[in-house]
């Protein structure tokens, strides 16, 4: 192999997950092999019931150079907690 | 955000009735806990001789296509690889248990301690691929033809092969895709990969006749031409493996390669006859 296949980022969601979690990475030569790749590498033990696949060249990343300006800012502000409400109890996925 | 958002903390306590969501967690008998009388009006013979028959397909096969395992260009396709093996394995154990209902012997002596004369599997299925193409040709008309069988056995008098067929049939449309998806890449590739894809379906054709004995070749022709008129290929035009004395891999006479499968897949449990592992 004279050159690598590119890499790809893996999103899966659990069964009784509602949302997409980064689960690892893989190489491909297209996103429709990565995808099969991702069933092969991911999903072996019954882990999930959708997969995303994205190229990780395409994901935009902050840095930790930036970490301090990026959050620390909001780290005092309780205000922006909104923890004065009460949940209704039949209110789930909050 | 619930803390059943990680994917692999449902692992744990997902499957409490279903101990065959993976193979190799203690369970012996993979028909365990199944009803496997013979309902009335099958015939037993009949249906341990077709078990046996699809058990042994599958369990040469994928023996042949472990033996691929740590020679696959990349890694991510050595774990696909090696997954469509398991899933042939676990059909092998599941049809081999089933005939053994009816002749009274384990999956494991039918797997072990038969000679090569004994064993009813294609001789489709006993080379060693020669290259990656190869494989991913074979593979392709392997699952076609397979998963055609299978979804006939759905509708079986048994309802244990019913069920092994119907199960079976999901794993193989799935083999099937996998395998398009590298004839497709191959044959469209670049010349070499062409040249070689085509020359992959040249070895495997004269023993692709053999395999529509036993079930309608029209619908799983429509699936190969739609697939090799994608990747730019010919279907090939070369004439069927004759078979000896009027007798093929079904009668139990195989080719030469059969006798290398056999001496190394039955080696081990030849030489420790009471091992368990």
């Amino acid at each position: 192999m004279t050159q690598d296949w590119p890499l790809f980022e893996v999103f899966l969601r659990p069964k009784r997950g509602l949302n997409h979690v980064h689960v690892g990475s893989l190489h491909a030569a297209d996103a429709q092999m990565a995808l099969h790749h991702a069933r092969d590498l991911y999903t072996r033990r019954n882990e999930g019931v959708s997969i995303w696949v994205v190229a990780a060249a395409d994901i935009t990343a902050s840095s930790p150079d930036e970490k301090d300006p990026f959050f620390a800012p909001s780290g005092d502000k309780v205000y922006r907690h909104p923890t004065f409400y009460e949940i209704p109890d039949d209110v789930p996925h909050i | 955000m619930s803390t059943d958002d990680n994917p692999y903390e449902s692992l744990a306590d997902e499957h409490g009735e279903d101990h065959r969501w993976a193979f190799g967690t203690g369970f012996v008998d993979p028909l365990e806990g199944i009803d496997t009388s013979i309902p009335a009006g099958v015939d037993a013979d009949a249906l341990a001789a077709q078990c046996l028959a699809l058990g042994d397909d599958a369990l040469i096969y994928s023996h042949r296509l472990q033996q691929w395992v740590t020679r696959m260009p990349e890694l991510e396709e050595e774990t696909a690889l090696a997954n469509i093996a398991l899933d042939l394995l676990g059909q092998a154990r599941m049809l081999l248990a089933r005939a053994g209902t009816i002749v009274g012997r384990s999956e494991d002596e039918l797997a072990f301690f038969r000679a090569e004369h004994e064993f009813r599997n294609v001789r489709f299925v006993e080379r060693l691929d020669r290259d990656f193409a190869e494989l991913v040709g074979r593979l392709l008309i392997f699952a076609t033809w397979r998963l055609a069988l299978f979804e006939q056995l759905a509708g079986s008098a048994d309802p244990v092969l019913a069920a092994i067929a119907a199960k079976g049939g999901k794993e193989l449309t799935y083999h099937r895709d996998y395998a398009a998806q590298w004839v497709v890449r191959l044959g469209d590739g670049t010349d070499e990969s062409k040249r070689r894809m085509q020359a992959g379906l040249e070895v495997i054709w004269p023993l692709v006749d053999e395999l529509f004995a036993e079930v309608d070749r029209a619908e799983a022709d429509v699936v190969l031409d739609t697939v090799f008129a994608t990747a730019g290929l010919k279907r090939p035009d070369r004439a069927a493996l004759a078979p000896v004395d009027r007798r093929t891999g079904r009668d139990g006479v195989h080719t030469e390669a059969m006798g290398y499968v056999l001496a190394e897949l039955q080696s081990v449990a030849r030489a420790h006859p009471e091992a368990t592992w």
